[in-house]
């Protein structure tokens, strides 16, 4: 089924909550850490609130928040949040203070904190807001699950579903990543696709979108579809998925303007991404969006962001060359780990 | 007119069984499970009572067939799991669309513990094995890679509330035709970070819980692992068995209150209970038993409570919190507890809510106290409420 895209709100390593600052400037960090570029969190939630977030739970409000300001809602039906690391922060904080007292003299905050539902919790809280809450956290599958449950409550009769995902990286989780050989250890350009590695670089961010069955004015762009393949057998066998996604969509491979794709600049990461930008791919405008938000679980919601911005302002940046408009259709395939792929059929209203 | 959505199987693990028919035993001479902690390693022993299942990993893992390095949450998962895809007759998922949608809450925490103790001394110590199933849906990859279904895999994590969201994501996807199959419920083993987490809460009660009762101290956590297999018609046709039950609706909804704290009214949870009786179709005075969500503290039972005078004053069915047998067991229990919805309609029982003494002075009922027989049982509702607001009811139906 297909589904309206309303509106969008977005934090990353990139400029995204504000339109105009993502077009004039691209945010290049050093090192193979990409901060999320926090907004002035008062602008959105009242600053006495705002101190007894934790950071994950303050990037994830501001970012509903400025999609459903854009979208001129105040109260969602319902609320749908992805997340494959939860609140590391807290869990982290907690963890080491048990371990350090020998389980003794625990304070409970940072324990209440840590449960993986503390985003959309919060979020409906801060909107009072009674509707179906859910939080789903499966790994390189937490986002597209969650809205995949947003699209089944559309289908259902709801309307102007809140989903979204975010993950953080803590001092912590980026010591422990790094140890599995996830980042590159020195690294000298922020295109980090443009040669290969062995790694890639750490992103964070928060992604939330306000979806609508019905088409409504001012909506910024059609969700045709989304799949996901778990653990693909071969190569070809994600091809294959993508010629029968197309197919499903009713959308020609010759209409697709754009793809953008989930390849991190890892060596055996993106043997598939090289495979198809031989293969289903050839001949096609290709962005790999990981050199903007670094890699992390739930990085295909930044995807998802900013294939919306391009297809509902018909213009790119001009750090961001080679995509040609008029751009009716737009794709993203985006892998984890060549473990969990997803693919999203995006189109213009 | 929604397509019906069988229960063709069933699995659980708990304190009080290693699988339905031994958990069927201990409600009917009144077990309870719960003991001094003898298996986790923590400084609460001897302080706490809990919920163990009684087996160590290693015995687990010579059940599951898994390796007894994996985090417990997945070894209690995959037992339960087996039992129900056995217990449906499913052997393989050759031509079915099949999902496994299940619940946790902390993922491989029990094994994170372990790696920080030595991380945090060097952060080049711990092993890496001992972190890699961190995530909740590790633990579901694990068993998913285990029982062999790739179709469509998802874990679902709402606190208490967790694995009744997975039952009713399930459903959905039956009802909608994107799955033939779904197994669907939660695991979750404890551990030293929920033990502990839940005792700065001062919601831990020092003896065995007394749900619903006037004198009630708290709640005992608990492991465990329960799940559902559901089908549609046709493949409940082609299973050459009679069904459990229907899963005849479900409802979600949020009390937005407090991120702990359920709101004195019970707003979410009479939404919850409310909306699921809609979407089955059905009034308040069809329901023939409520598995309670029924911890044990004063704050969860009193707007529980609250909620059900609201909803069915002034007739009220059947009701038992199986948590005072079970313990809480978090993102566990809303499958366990499903499970336990469909064997009481199956069989025609209803459990006793032990340690029952004194009704509560706001609340003009009172649970059920001994095990009972031959009831008639048609539709039963499931409460599962968890912190963060989130409020979940599953109603089950007689086939």
């Amino acid at each position: 089924m297909q589904v309206y895209i309303r509106s969008s709100g977005n934090i990353s390593p990139q400029h995204s909550l504000e339109k105009d600052l993502f077009f004039a400037h691209r945010e290049m960090q050093d090192g193979n850490r990409w901060h999320a570029v926090e907004p002035e969190y008062s602008r959105y939630v009242d600053s006495k609130m705002i101190r007894r977030m934790s950071r994950i739970v303050r990037m994830g409000v501001a970012a509903s928040k400025a999609c459903l300001d854009e979208a001129e809602v105040r109260m969602p039906s319902g609320i749908v949040t992805g997340t494959a690391y939860g609140c590391l922060e807290d869990t982290g904080i907690f963890l080491r203070r048990m371990i350090d007292n020998q389980e003794e003299l625990l304070t409970p905050t940072a324990f209440i904190q840590s449960t993986h539902n503390t985003v959309g919790a919060q979020i409906a809280l801060l909107l009072k807001c009674h509707g179906y809450n859910n939080t789903i956290v499966h790994r390189g599958f937490s986002f597209e699950n969650a809205l995949m449950d947003a699209m089944l409550l559309l289908r259902e009769g709801m309307d102007n579903v809140l989903a979204g995902a975010i993950d953080e990286i803590t001092e912590d989780s980026h010591a422990i990543l790094s140890r599995f050989g996830l980042y590159i250890p020195a690294i000298d350009n922020p295109e980090i696709t443009a040669k290969t590695h062995k790694g890639s670089v750490a992103g964070e961010g928060a992604s939330f979108f306000l979806l609508s069955s019905q088409e409504i004015h001012g909506a910024r762009a059609i969700l045709r579809g989304i799949s996901t393949i778990y653990k693909p057998e071969s190569l070809a066998g994600v091809e294959s998925r993508i010629h029968a996604f197309l197919k499903e969509s009713s959308v020609l491979s010759d209409g697709i303007g754009l793809v953008l794709s989930g390849a991190n600049g890892d060596g055996d990461h993106d043997e598939i991404d090289n495979y198809l930008s031989a293969t289903a791919f050839r001949n096609k405008t290709i962005v790999p969006f990981k050199q903007l938000c670094g890699e992390y679980p739930t990085a295909s919601g930044f995807a998802l962001w900013l294939a919306v911005l391009l297809i509902s302002e018909q213009k790119t940046p001009d750090w961001l060359p080679n995509v040609s408009f008029p751009l009716r259709n737009i794709l993203i395939h985006n892998h984890y780990d060549n473990n969990h792929h997803a693919l999203y059929l995006i189109s213009a209203c | 007119m929604n397509p019906p959505v069988f229960v063709a199987g069933l699995g659980v693990v708990s304190a009080i069984g290693l699988d339905a028919a031994a958990c069927l035993h201990s409600f009917e001479t009144e077990e309870a499970g719960m003991a001094d902690i003898k298996i986790l390693h923590t400084r609460q022993r001897g302080k706490l009572p809990v919920a163990e299942v009684k087996l160590s990993n290693e015995a687990l893992a010579e059940l599951t067939g898994l390796s007894s390095g994996m985090p417990r949450t997945a070894l209690l998962s995959a037992l339960a799991a087996r039992e129900a895809l056995a217990d449906a007759g499913i052997f393989n998922f050759k031509d079915l669309r099949a999902g496994f949608i299940s619940a946790n809450t902390v993922g491989g925490m029990d094994k994170t513990e372990d790696f920080f103790e030595s991380f945090m001394m060097n952060a080049a110590a711990g092993k890496l094995r001992d972190v890699v199933y961190h995530e909740c849906g590790s633990i579901t990859e694990i068993v998913a890679d285990h029982l062999g279904i790739n179709h469509f895999i998802s874990t679902v994590s709402t606190a208490c509330s967790s694995s009744a969201n997975a039952v009713f994501t399930g459903a959905r996807m039956i009802r909608h035709g994107l799955l033939d199959l779904a197994l669907v419920g939660g695991a979750d083993a404890l551990t030293r970070f929920t033990l502990n987490g839940f005792n700065t809460l001062m919601i831990l009660d020092k003896s065995f819980c007394k749900p619903f009762d006037e004198h009630r101290q708290g709640l005992n956590l608990g492991e465990g692992a329960g799940y559902l297999v559901l089908v549609s018609e046709e493949i409940m046709n082609r299973l050459n068995k009679s069904a459990y039950c229907r899963i005849a609706g479900y409802s979600n909804a949020n009390d937005a209150y407090h991120q702990t704290a359920s709101s004195p009214g019970g707003t979410g949870s009479f939404l919850a209970m409310k909306n699921a009786l809609e979407n089955s179709g059905l009034v308040p005075g069809d329901i023939d038993y409520i598995n309670l969500h029924g911890t044990g503290t004063n704050n969860n039972d009193i707007a529980e409570g609250t909620a059900i005078k609201l909803l069915f004053d002034p007739v009220y069915p059947k009701m038992s919190s199986t948590k005072s047998f079970t313990g809480h067991t978090l993102g566990a229990s809303g499958g366990m507890e499903a499970v336990f919805s469909a064997l009481a309609i199956r069989h025609g029982i209803i459990y006793p809510n032990l340690r029952f003494e004194t009704p509560m002075k706001e609340l003009p009922f009172t649970p059920v106290t001994k095990f009972l027989n031959h009831q008639r049982v048609k539709h039963v509702i499931s409460n599962s409420f968890g912190f963060g607001g989130n409020c979940t009811s599953l109603v089950f139906s007689a086939s």
